[in-house]
């Protein structure tokens, strides 16, 4: 890259996307806006909508019923009271990191190449914190009674006990939720003011304006605007280590064997980084494709991804590995125990799979042509889904259904409300994607218009 | 006839030029401000380097209001939580100390970061005065570009050395693609 010597602050591998594709500031605006402000609705748009509605329909069905008869519609039950509920919650909430992760640290950090998939990364953690939410709050018992998590001042003269991990957990994801939202606005702002502005119907032109607030892009706002919006990203970073390691206090704070370890909270976050860039891909492949979006979202993109899912799936490895040292070094009978109910208990086919999925299936991406290859990229991102769920789902069921006393020991079997709950929020969380992809920018426009400006002066032109 | 100062400008918001480049506004900026121009506002389609200084906007209270909204979360939280456990509802578990700060430390911590945040983002938008539903630039057919491909320097006719046709000439001196009257 000799033409990027004159460039003021170093910039290291990779160049921008942008470079070289003939794009100038009108013209990103006008591809990018075109998607929204189109008033034709894509026939594929409706289908897709259409079929994740009727999940979520299925998705409002369960709750109902839940409402009506209670949890024991879910396999759970002594011994293993967690089941479903909370795989699934840590699940989605581990899905979400990679958003945050792509808009904070890839910023604070000048990676260029992350300005064109922040916006639908952040979306997507978004929507994944709303599925995760629900799940924590339905396995109350009574739900209705969520709002007790709240310390507010009421006539029981109760107060929440902050000394539990699970107050933290409402704490850290109401926070990582909130935070989240207001990066995604922060950043949607400028946006709306240019579909403000270029929205052929009233009706666009007096929403988007509302949510543009009023934007009109002076350099005085500009300047604040930028420094809020890196303080923005300086404060999600740590609070998105804090938010899965507060979550793997879930487990490292109780007693059970296979939980109370002090490596959860690290092998938390890589675990959650790790399946939220394989979320990433799997939604970024088909959107690039249906959009015709591949000279924003470029090959380029898709290898970062990649070696992203190949570290953090090696970091997961080294966690599955020193849970089993710890272990067998611990000399703890339950301890050992523990490992080896995993290794070769009843779940054991889910823990082998497991590690298939995590582990194996990844070193793929260590050859060069294995990470240029979309159709491939797309399976392995699939793969690594299927087992960081089978990882939650170990780490929940095999520690609790035999833990010291072998006389309560027991077994987890999902009914199908657990599978429709959890179907169903995948139908929400694909409901609410189509809902972004048609309505808001899905790429930051003044993002990529600011990307034009430096690929230009750096050009020389 | 002290009594009426300038008549002409009070019918109009200012003088708005259209630039092609940003490099053509910024240069245009700094010529505003040495022929002495103080009430100026430059628009663009993304943050330009230089620009702000260009306008001698350098400091703003912002990292400020973030920081005190920092500590004021952080200290609330943490301080809320020692009040609940040993002052309001002291619970003796087995002989535990009230004041277990460690377990104080999560819920202070997403406190801090949540405040914190709410400050910077209406922190920003407050500073920035918006929302604002009406501006007069809006005025202005050509504006909508702003937001797109264009840039524009505002003149605003409360500046004292603001004079209709000079303040045009001016303008259009500096290379101005165009150059528009803004009604108020």
């Amino acid at each position: 890259m000799p033409e990027d010597t004159g460039r003021p602050h170093v910039q290291s591998e990779p160049p921008p996307p942008i470079r070289g594709t003939g794009h100038t500031y009108a013209s990103v605006t006008d591809k990018i806006s075109a998607i929204t402000l189109s008033r034709r609705t894509p026939r594929g748009w409706l289908i897709g909508f259409g079929v994740a509605f009727l999940v979520v329909m299925v998705l409002l069905l369960a709750i109902t019923y839940l409402l009506a008869v209670g949890v024991g519609i879910w396999g759970i039950n002594m011994p293993v009271a967690w089941g479903f509920a909370i795989v699934n919650f840590v699940w989605w909430i581990g899905i979400g990191h990679a958003g945050t992760l792509i808009s904070a640290i890839l910023l604070l950090m000048r990676q260029q190449w992350r300005t064109s998939i922040n916006r639908f990364a952040e979306a997507m953690t978004l929507f994944a914190v709303a599925c995760a939410g629900l799940f924590p709050v339905l396995h109350l018992g009574r739900p209705w009674f969520f709002y007790w998590l709240i310390p507010y001042p009421n006539t029981m003269d109760i107060w929440p006990q902050f000394r539990s991990p699970l107050v933290w957990d409402f704490f850290a994801v109401s926070t990582y939720g909130t935070v989240s939202l207001l990066f995604w606005y922060i950043g949607l702002i400028p946006d709306f003011a240019t579909l403000r502005d270029r929205s052929q119907s009233p009706m666009g032109r007096v929403i988007y304006g509302m949510l543009a607030m009023g934007w009109r892009g002076a350099a005085r706002h500009w300047h604040r605007y930028e420094i809020a919006y890196l303080l923005l990203a300086g404060l999600a970073t740590p609070l998105v280590v804090s938010v899965h390691s507060i979550v793997s206090f879930d487990f490292a704070v109780a007693l059970l064997p296979g939980w109370h370890s002090t490596i959860f909270p690290p092998y938390f976050v890589a675990g959650a980084i790790f399946s939220g860039f394989a979320m990433v891909l799997t939604i970024a492949i088909p959107v690039r494709a249906i959009y015709h979006l591949e000279e924003f979202i470029t090959m380029q993109h898709l290898r970062n991804m990649a070696l992203i899912i190949l570290t953090t799936g090696l970091i997961v490895g080294y966690g599955y590995l020193m849970e089993a040292f710890t272990a067998l070094y611990s000399g703890n009978d339950y301890e050992i125990f523990t490992l080896y109910n995993r290794l070769f208990g009843p779940y054991a086919p889910l823990y082998w799979l497991m590690l298939g999925c995590n582990v194996l299936a990844p070193q793929v991406l260590w050859f060069r042509r294995a990470r240029g290859s979309v159709p491939l990229l797309f399976v392995i991102a699939l793969i690594v889904n299927v087992g960081m769920w089978l990882e939650r789902f170990t780490i929940v069921v095999t520690s609790l259904h035999r833990d010291f006393l072998p006389s309560s020991w027991g077994m987890y079997y999902p009914t199908v409300w657990d599978w429709a709950t959890f179907v169903g929020t995948i139908g929400l969380f694909v409901a609410l994607l189509f809902l972004f992809l048609r309505f808001l920018p899905m790429i930051s426009i003044f993002e990529m218009r600011e990307l034009v400006a430096e690929t230009a002066s750096g050009e020389g032109t | 006839m002290q009594s009426l100062p300038t008549p002409p400008n009070l019918s109009l918001y200012g003088l708005v030029a259209e630039f092609a480049t940003s490099e053509a506004l910024l240069e245009a900026t700094h010529c505003a401000r040495r022929a002495g121009y103080r009430y100026l506002e430059a628009y663009t389609p993304f943050p330009v380097e230089g620009l702000a200084e260009a306008l001698d906007f350098h400091r703003t209270s912002l990292p400020l209001v973030v920081l005190l909204g920092g500590i004021i979360g952080g200290l609330g939280a943490y301080f809320f939580q020692y009040w609940v456990n040993v002052v309001h509802y002291p619970l003796n578990v087995g002989g535990r100390p009230l004041h277990s700060w460690p377990a104080f430390i999560p819920v202070t911590f997403e406190m801090t970061i949540l405040i914190a945040a709410l400050a910077a983002v209406l922190g920003m938008l407050a500073l920035n005065g918006l929302p604002m539903p009406y501006h007069p630039l809006f005025n202005v057919p050509r504006f909508a570009l702003a937001t797109r491909d264009r840039f524009f320097l505002c003149i605003e006719a409360r500046d004292p050395k603001f004079d209709r046709t000079e303040t045009r000439r001016f303008l259009e001196s500096v290379a101005a693609y165009e150059v528009f009257e803004v009604e108020p």
